[in-house]
């Protein structure tokens, strides 16, 4: 096996690990670091020494030892009598149910739900779910969102705190609660699809390895749950977006608008995959925000060409979304669909009623939007006007480049 | 979601500070306190894992630019007193827009001459970053 084997074995194996020493011991925020410990030693050992001939078995003994003695250490710290009650295994007081033998993926899916617990802020919840279930390291973490080592390691100890003291157990939410707490993991996972998603070239490189680890949770919380349908359709939102990664940047980093891109480097396996589960979700119901957009996705990716795309579909889809979200962008979206199926004029009077909403009334997207359907409709001056605008709100350098270039497009016609 | 932003402190060309008793009339308790307040302000954004970096720059700086293959650089200097002076940065990576300017407020508040807060004008200034959307 090679390193990078290796490195993907153990990152697999890092949720089922802590999840197995959590179930036995308790103590989510120790065994947490138990487990990382254990990790960065097999990552040490298994290359020269081989692999174990079981290799989770040998996570978990060795991180159970290692937790024992960071107990230990904690108790006489505290030197509190009550604390050899804590660290019993969980096992010894309360014997699970004889008709239960909880599966790994169980396992998983706990810890997910745990990291993303509602009391935690959301860049918290994003930092525990890649370290504790993504088996990512601290340091990498911290790269990755372009903080320094320290900030992120004091960021995940209070999230750990937290959840410490919550008092929080380990098992699945309550049937009262699923809905809400699955919507939480849902859209962690989403962030982080889209804080790699985001980021196209050069500094952020190393971000879109964010996406990638994004989508391999979300396979591992469908694997859990197949028949729910938002994570199948979140998951086909992920595939079918991630898709058109490698055309959606030039060589020089500038962005490249869905209509010009190179459908041929459009990756074919991701879309089928994506089409698939979305197609296989939407008929079973209740259909919510992420099929919706997955659908979307679709009707954009099995295009042949940006000219044959299904316009009144993608319309209808972002109607029923509008009923489902209200969110201004998902408005601002219907209104370029209805401008490709009922004419520029049509989407413009959408985009002025936008421009009164203050969530979006700055936002450099929908001056974009202005620009791109006055110069379908051919008023070059306004367009212009527009893009320049939007240039000076835009968020970052390829899409304030690509907003100058086409203002810049339309002086040279004048 | 996290954003970052720089906070920026001025010598020269901010507004004028309430308190605004120039640095180098500060006695040198004056100047210490000052300083500790800085350090514990970073240690505690720490602590809350919101600090990305912080530091504090000399007045003394020189302009540079390229001045054509094979020559050596142009330069320009000292700073001339009408110019606008940075005197040091800290960048913080919060929640909210208004973490940051509730921080910026804080920073403000560092102690000056007599002990007293120098009420300074600071900058806050977003980093270029991405948006938080898949739809494009």
């Amino acid at each position: 096996m090679t390193g990078t084997d290796i490195e993907g074995l153990l990152r697999e194996l890092a949720p089922r690990a802590l999840g197995a020493v959590v179930r036995r011991y308790g103590h989510f925020d120790t065994a947490e670091d138990a487990v990382q410990e254990a990790l960065l030693a097999a990552a040490l050992r298994w290359p020269s020494d081989g692999l174990p001939d079981h290799p989770l078995g040998w996570l978990v003994t060795v991180a159970a030892r290692r937790l024992t003695d960071l107990l230990r250490a904690q108790q006489a710290r505290r030197d509190r009598e009550d604390t050899v009650a804590r660290w019993t295994p969980v096992d010894a007081r309360h014997a699970p149910p004889a008709d239960r033998t909880p599966a790994d993926s169980d396992d998983t899916l706990i810890l997910l739900f745990m990291c993303c617990h509602p009391s935690l802020s959301p860049a918290s919840q994003i930092a525990l779910t890649l370290r504790a279930v993504g088996g990512l390291t601290t340091v990498e973490i911290a790269r990755a969102f372009l903080v320094p080592e320290s900030t992120m390691t004091r960021r995940i100890t209070r999230a750990k705190q937290r959840i410490r003291d919550s008092g929080l157990r380990f098992g699945l939410p309550s049937p009262e609660e699923w809905a809400e707490r699955l919507d939480v993991v849902l859209h962690v996972l989403y962030l982080i699809f889209n804080e790699g998603y985001a980021s196209t070239s050069g500094p952020g490189l190393h971000r879109a390895e964010l996406s990638a680890e994004a989508i391999r949770l979300a396979r591992i919380v469908h694997r859990a749950l197949p028949e729910d349908g938002e994570v199948a359709g979140l998951l086909a939102l992920m595939l079918l977006t991630d898709a058109r990664r490698a055309a959606r940047t030039g060589q020089d980093g500038t962005l490249i608008p869905m209509a010009e891109q190179d459908r041929g480097r459009w990756n074919a396996e991701l879309i089928a995959e994506g089409v698939r589960l979305v197609s296989a979700a939407l008929p079973r119901g209740p259909v919510g925000p992420y099929q919706l957009q997955a659908a979307i996705a679709a009707v954009h990716d099995e295009a042949p060409s940006a000219a044959e795309t299904d316009w009144p579909q993608i319309m209808a889809l972002y109607e029923v979304l509008l009923h489902l979200s209200g969110n201004p962008l998902v408005a601002l979206n219907h209104a370029v669909a209805v401008a490709m199926v009922r004419g520029p004029r049509a989407g413009l009077d959408l985009v002025a009623k936008l421009e009164t909403d203050g969530r979006i009334a700055g936002d450099h997207r929908l001056h974009a939007v202005r620009a791109h359907l006055l110069e379908m409709a051919g008023d070059g001056s306004a367009a212009r006007e527009a893009y320049l605008t939007a240039a000076g709100r835009a968020m970052n350098p390829p899409q304030q480049r690509y907003l100058y270039g086409r203002a810049a497009r339309l002086d040279a016609r004048d | 979601m996290m954003a970052k932003y720089l906070l920026l402190k001025h010598y020269r060309g901010a507004p004028a500070a309430v308190n605004d008793v120039p640095m180098d009339q500060w006695t040198p308790e004056e100047l210490s306190a000052h300083v500790r307040y800085m350090a514990d302000f970073a240690a505690r954004l720490e602590g809350t894992g919101e600090f990305v970096d912080g530091q504090a720059l000399s007045p003394e700086g020189t302009f540079v630019r390229y001045d054509g293959e094979g020559r050596p650089p142009v330069t320009d200097g000292p700073f001339a007193e009408t110019k606008d002076l940075i005197a040091g940065w800290m960048v913080i990576d919060v929640e909210t827009y208004e973490r940051a300017l509730e921080l910026a407020g804080e920073l403000s508040a560092a102690p000056g001459a007599g002990g007293k807060p120098i009420h300074e004008w600071l900058e806050v200034r977003p980093f270029m970053a991405h948006q938080h959307t898949v739809i494009e």
